[in-house]
């Protein structure tokens, strides 16, 4: 399982980055972590000529908070996040998520822009950051411009993103005291990818609710029907109605998957509700 | 402290081997030397239409057409109905599986090898591929080997009055059981680099096996080479578990290109490769109906056993080992009158069949502990007690078995005993009816099992095998250090052999383990074993190294005699030194005045030396059985179908525990193995016959967050028949724990009325059946 042959390069400025993707648009492809698109080179299912590492780019490994916002850059690994050097958005929800990616090898080195970008269905940052309303700011050819997670992922391993533009920041807004997350996972073990993937953000203070589901096949699916369910009663919906909204979903799950689905939610909803 | 046979010490190859320091095929580099890649079948079953070769460079890619020189491999056997198979090591005509060899290209480096391999264009016309072995078996199903007529390596019967029994008996339970198929995994995959020696006029193969003197006659007769010409050298091995006990063809393409290229040329297996063409072993199906008394006493068995054998018979062990095992091997350590089996064998579009650890004894035992507990349910009584009144008493040891299987020595029923004991059952059920109120659903299930290890001639030679193993030889020596050096050709992949038959010279020459070195593996310098496999590493070539170092003592007491001025009877060895009374000469002094200064020993000196080759052979060649009974507390979450094993205990007899510690780690080693069987390794395909589990992604096995902490308890029935009552070890831990683990599920899920008889027992498997059993009942409703 040896790659096909690729040259690499690592270019210290945003525009010599762009200047080498626009080079030889099909051939080339950017390389952040190398925890996914490694495996897929050693496997030849992708096979870039050319590949372009963006870890060194200015800003990208950086993280900010403004009084809005934290800035996660593209190139902060799973493992910065996972030890607490990202300011908490909403307590504890951002350790949470990386320390529940693979194991500490993949995210010493996997980093959220590489991961939001491959888009993996069963990966964790897109439910995560959909449930947390982020935007994901760009930069191609005609600059900046910035993409809500919401409208991101378009499907399995397809994003809004053109092939010439970078991801440089993750932006999420801060939430209040009261904001209450619930993040749960059902996996085969350790480490592995998920089989069913739940996410809740409620913040009375912001009046927003988020119910979103992850694993399923293609993007992560948004219930704005339990949300609101939720919102209203403050109460977890009972399980067989969250198993219909998800029958009713459109999405073409079994009933062992519906079943998973419904339980990590609900196990999602009650972790953030039991310390309300 | 001695270093004797009991002694726990640390073993000696683990520096080497926790330190990177340790030598395996990958880790050789000869001047040189290129790298090989396999251009391997895309598709499970069709016709070589054409093999293009890039341009210009055909003379670094060989198919079966360049290889037309090579026999293909041919595993004969004895047993009627058997139909051998023809496996050319480049496919030729035919491709049966997804990832057969089909060319080998060559390049400085293994990504050029693999650009290369690209680059070949291969066209195949497909036939239908043959996946479900139960539907390979019905007439009109597409044929691999159409001369055959059928799709039957072999179907095999024992017969018994099971008519009778049918109208008397009263209980009678019938089930189908499945276990999947699965990849071995070892840490190490297979690798080999083959050169010609000029000056020795020997083609040098470095391969990394369980069997190299196997392996060097393999590759003698099917490249047409003397076997003086050829030397197998299994360097440090990663792992085998059995999948390197046999003639890969893999051995026999690099050998014959080295040869054709004169160059050093190897292939180290990728993990790609494993999960895919390695994917080889365990998959059996099972009926069976069982006839019991109301109290539970089993009084016969009926079976009909399915194995998915994959496209080719391996050499040497036939893709009949496993079914010829189940079905010898089914009654296990149970006491019953009455049995009644079919095996078939059956050819699929798969990789071909190979023994792992524990051969077929894992599936056998998990159909038959799982049918005891079906029984215990149907009588009402607790299992394991039902399993007691099962199994072969104590009192009537030895005991020879519904299958003609004589069971040496042992307490069967006191190994659950024990376990029952450890594990905590008494207080067990209060638990899990407390646990039930508060929604969790606990579950215990036991397992006990018999394994036949170190088989003798007469086994191998009943189960038709083409090449019977037979004596073991190992050589000791003193060198003129007065150091000891032990050469066997048997070999250590994991196992600690290393260790252990140091200390089995140890036992009879007292010198420290430090001092004892261990030569394996390389049929240069060793005698002729045929390898370590079936449990018979410890029993076998220990036992040839006992005996060679008893003669060597002998030899050392003579000539310390000499030196001591006293009589040989006199001697008494201890501590690395020969002692007359108080007064002594350290082995140094004795080696030193037998080959240095031969002058100060009398003219009537014993010449033979301090060079001892002995062989050995147990003093009954049926196999002494080992034994031991597994005991699994498991949690089961009803809304996700997750097991967690909350508490694991095993009670183990395999007689004489050469290094207690050692021991320890086969165990864990062994149930880690039997957890994935249980609980997660699955080698899936589609209905084309491609592998849908070719990663580490798809392909689970369980890692240290899974496995519960193991217990261990231990007790020595010595074996009447073997050196130092000394019986296999390296299997056993991993036949039982999917029979264990999955009667602790299917108790936990009672209230469900879901019973699992499919193994690996997934999370979307158990939570299937509980779903199914709600949608069932309430439809009823
Ligand atoms: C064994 C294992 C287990 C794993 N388990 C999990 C898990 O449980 N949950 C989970 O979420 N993930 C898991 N992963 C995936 C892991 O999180 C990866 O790190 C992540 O998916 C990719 O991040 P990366 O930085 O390595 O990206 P890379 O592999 O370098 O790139 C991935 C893709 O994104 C593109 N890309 C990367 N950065 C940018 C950028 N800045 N702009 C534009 N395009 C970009 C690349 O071109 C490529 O297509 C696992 C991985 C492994 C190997």
């Amino acid at each position: 399982m040896k790659p096909s042959p690729f040259e690499i390069s690592r270019p210290g400025t945003l525009d010599a980055a762009r200047e080498a993707l626009r080079d030889e648009a099909h051939g080339t492809k950017v390389i952040s972590g190398g925890q996914s698109l490694g495996p897929m080179l050693n496997l030849r299912l992708a096979r870039p000529s050319r590949l372009v590492d963006v870890t060194g780019l200015p800003g990208l490994a950086e993280i900010r908070k403004t009084e809005t916002h934290v800035e996660i850059g593209a190139a902060v690994t799973h493992a910065r996040i996972e030890d607490g050097e990202v300011p908490d958005p909403i307590p504890g929800m951002l350790r949470h998520v990386a320390a529940g990616i693979a194991y500490r090898a993949v995210r010493n080195r996997g980093t959220i822009g590489g991961s939001l970008c491959h888009a993996d269905p069963a990966a964790d940052w897109v439910t995560a950051m959909i449930a947390l309303d982020a935007v994901l700011v760009v930069r191609g050819g005609g600059g900046a411009r910035e993409i809500p997670m919401s409208g991101f992922m378009l499907g399995a391993y397809r994003t809004a993103m053109k092939d010439d533009e970078i991801l440089t920041t993750v932006r999420i807004p801060r939430y209040s005291d009261q904001a209450r997350w619930g993040y749960y996972k059902i996996c085969r073990k350790v480490g592995e990818f998920a089989d069913a993937i739940a996410a809740f953000v409620a913040d009375p203070e912001r009046r927003t609710c988020r119910v979103v589901f992850g694993s399923t096949s293609g993007a992560p699916f948004v219930s704005t029907e339990l949300a609101r369910q939720i919102a209203t009663t403050g109460a977890a919906v009972p399980l067989d109605a969250v198993k219909s909204v998800l029958r009713d979903s459109g999405l073409n799950l079994s009933e062992v998957k519906i079943h998973q689905l419904a339980i990590a939610h609900s196990r999602a909803v009650t972790e953030a509700l039991s310390d309300a | 402290m001695t270093t004797g046979i009991g002694a726990r010490i640390e073993r000696k190859e683990d520096r080497r081997l926790l330190t990177g320091q340790a030598k395996f095929v990958g880790d050789i580099k000869l001047p040189r030397q290129w790298e090989a890649a396999f251009v391997r079948s895309p598709v499970a079953h069709g016709r070589i239409c054409a093999i293009r070769k890039p341009d210009g460079l055909s003379g670094w890619v060989f198919t079966a057409a360049d290889l037309s020189d090579v026999r293909p491999i041919r595993a004969e056997s004895s047993l009627p109905s058997y139909n051998a198979s023809d496996q050319y090591p480049l496919a030729k005509d035919k491709v049966r599986f997804v990832g057969e060899c089909v060319a080998i290209c060559i390049a400085p480096t293994r990504a050029e090898a693999e650009d290369l391999a690209e680059a070949v264009e291969i066209e195949i016309d497909p036939l239908p591929p043959v996946i479900d072995a139960l539907k390979a078996r019905e007439p009109g199903a597409p044929l691999l080997h159409e001369e055959w007529g059928n799709n039957l390596f072999l179907t095999t019967f024992f017969d018994g009055d099971i008519e009778t029994l049918r109208k008397t008996a009263p209980v009678v339970i019938e089930r189908e059981y499945s276990t999947a198929r699965q990849a071995m995994n070892p840490m190490e995959g297979k690798g080999t680099l083959a050169y010609w020696d000029e000056k020795a006029g020997q083609l040098v193969v470095y391969t990394s096996t369980q069997v190299p003197h196997l392996i060097r006659t393999g590759i003698s007769e099917l490249l047409g080479i003397d076997q003086g010409q050829v030397r197998v050298i299994a360097p440090d091995v990663g792992g085998g578990f059995g999948y390197k006990c046999v003639l890969q063809p893999e051995e026999l393409s690099v050998s014959w290109v080295a040869r054709k290229t004169g160059r050093p040329i190897r292939w180290t297996e990728d993990r790609r490769e494993h999960l895919v063409a390695g994917a080889n072993t365990r998959q059996h199906h099972y009926k069976l109906t069982a006839f019991a008394d109301e109290r539970g006493r089993l009084l016969g068995l009926d079976a009909e056993i399915t194995v998915d054998v994959g496209a080719y018979s391996v050499w040497p062990f036939t893709a009949c080992l496993e079914a010829a095992q189940a079905g010898g091997n089914l009654p296990g350590p149970y006491d019953f009158g009455t049995y009644r089996c079919r095996t078939f064998s059956v050819a699929t579009n798969k990789p071909a069949f190979t023994p792992y650890r524990g051969v077929a004894r894992p599936g056998v035992c998990f159909a038959m502990e799982l049918t005891i507990d079906a029984i215990a349910r149907a009588v009402g009584r607790e299992p394991s007690e039902v399993r007691k009144e099962n199994l072969v008493a104590a009192g009537k040891m030895p005991f020879t078995n519904v299958t003609k299987k004589f069971y040496d020595s042992g307490d069967y029923p006191a190994s659950v005993v024990q376990a029952e004991e450890h594990i905590g059952l008494a207080g067990f059920r209060a638990r899990q009816g407390k646990a039930r109120e508060e929604g969790r659903y606990l579950g215990i299930g036991f397992s006990t099992f018999t394994e036949q290890s170190a088989h003798g001639t007469k086994v191998f030679a009943a189960w038709g095998l083409p090449l019977v193993p037979g004596y073991e030889q190992a050589m000791v020596k003193i060198t003129p250090s007065g150091s000891v050096e032990v050469r066997s050709g048997n070999h250590s992949f994991g196992q600690g052999l290393e260790t252990t038959l140091a200390q089995v010279a140890s036992e009879w020459l007292t010198v420290d383990v430090s001092r004892i070195s261990v030569t394996m593996g390389d049929t240069g310098v060793t005698p002729y074993s045929t390898g370590a496999y079936a449990s018979r590493g410890m029993v076998m070539a220990g036992g040839a190294v006992s005996k060679a170092a008893e003669v060597l003592a002998g030899r050392v007491k003579a000539h310390a005699a000499h030196l001591l001025q006293c009589k040989p009877e006199d001697i008494r060895l201890s501590d690395g030194k020969a002692w007359f009374g108080e007064a002594h000469v350290g082995f140094e002094d004795i080696a030193r005045a037998w080959y240095l200064r031969p002058d100060q020993l009398p003219d009537d000196v014993e010449t033979a030396g301090l060079e001892v080759t002995e062989g050995y052979k147990p003093d009954i060649d049926t196999g002494v059985f080992t034994y031991a009974t597994h005991a699994a507390i498991v949690e089961v979450d009803p809304d996700t179908g997750e097991t967690a094993i909350e508490d694991y205990y095993i009670f183990e007899d395999c007689g004489r525990r050469v290094n207690p510690l050692i021991l320890e780690g086969q165990a864990y080693g062994g149930a880690t193995q039997g957890i994935g069987t249980a609980l997660f390794e699955e080698a899936l395909y589609d209905a084309n016959g491609q592998p849908l589990t070719s990663t580490l992604a798809d392909y689970i096995l369980p890692g240290p967050a899974e496995l519960p902490h193991f217990r261990l308890g231990h007790t020595e029935t010595l074996s009447p028949y073997t050196r130092h009552g000394i019986k296999g070890v390296g299997e056993g831990a991993a036949i039982a724990p999917a029979g264990a683990i999955v009667n602790a599920i299917n108790d936990a899920l009672s209230p469900f009325a879901v019973e699992i008889n499919a193994i690996p027992a997934t999370p979307e498997k158990v939570l299937g059946e509980i779903l199914r059993a709600r949608a069932a009942r309430e439809a009823a409703e």
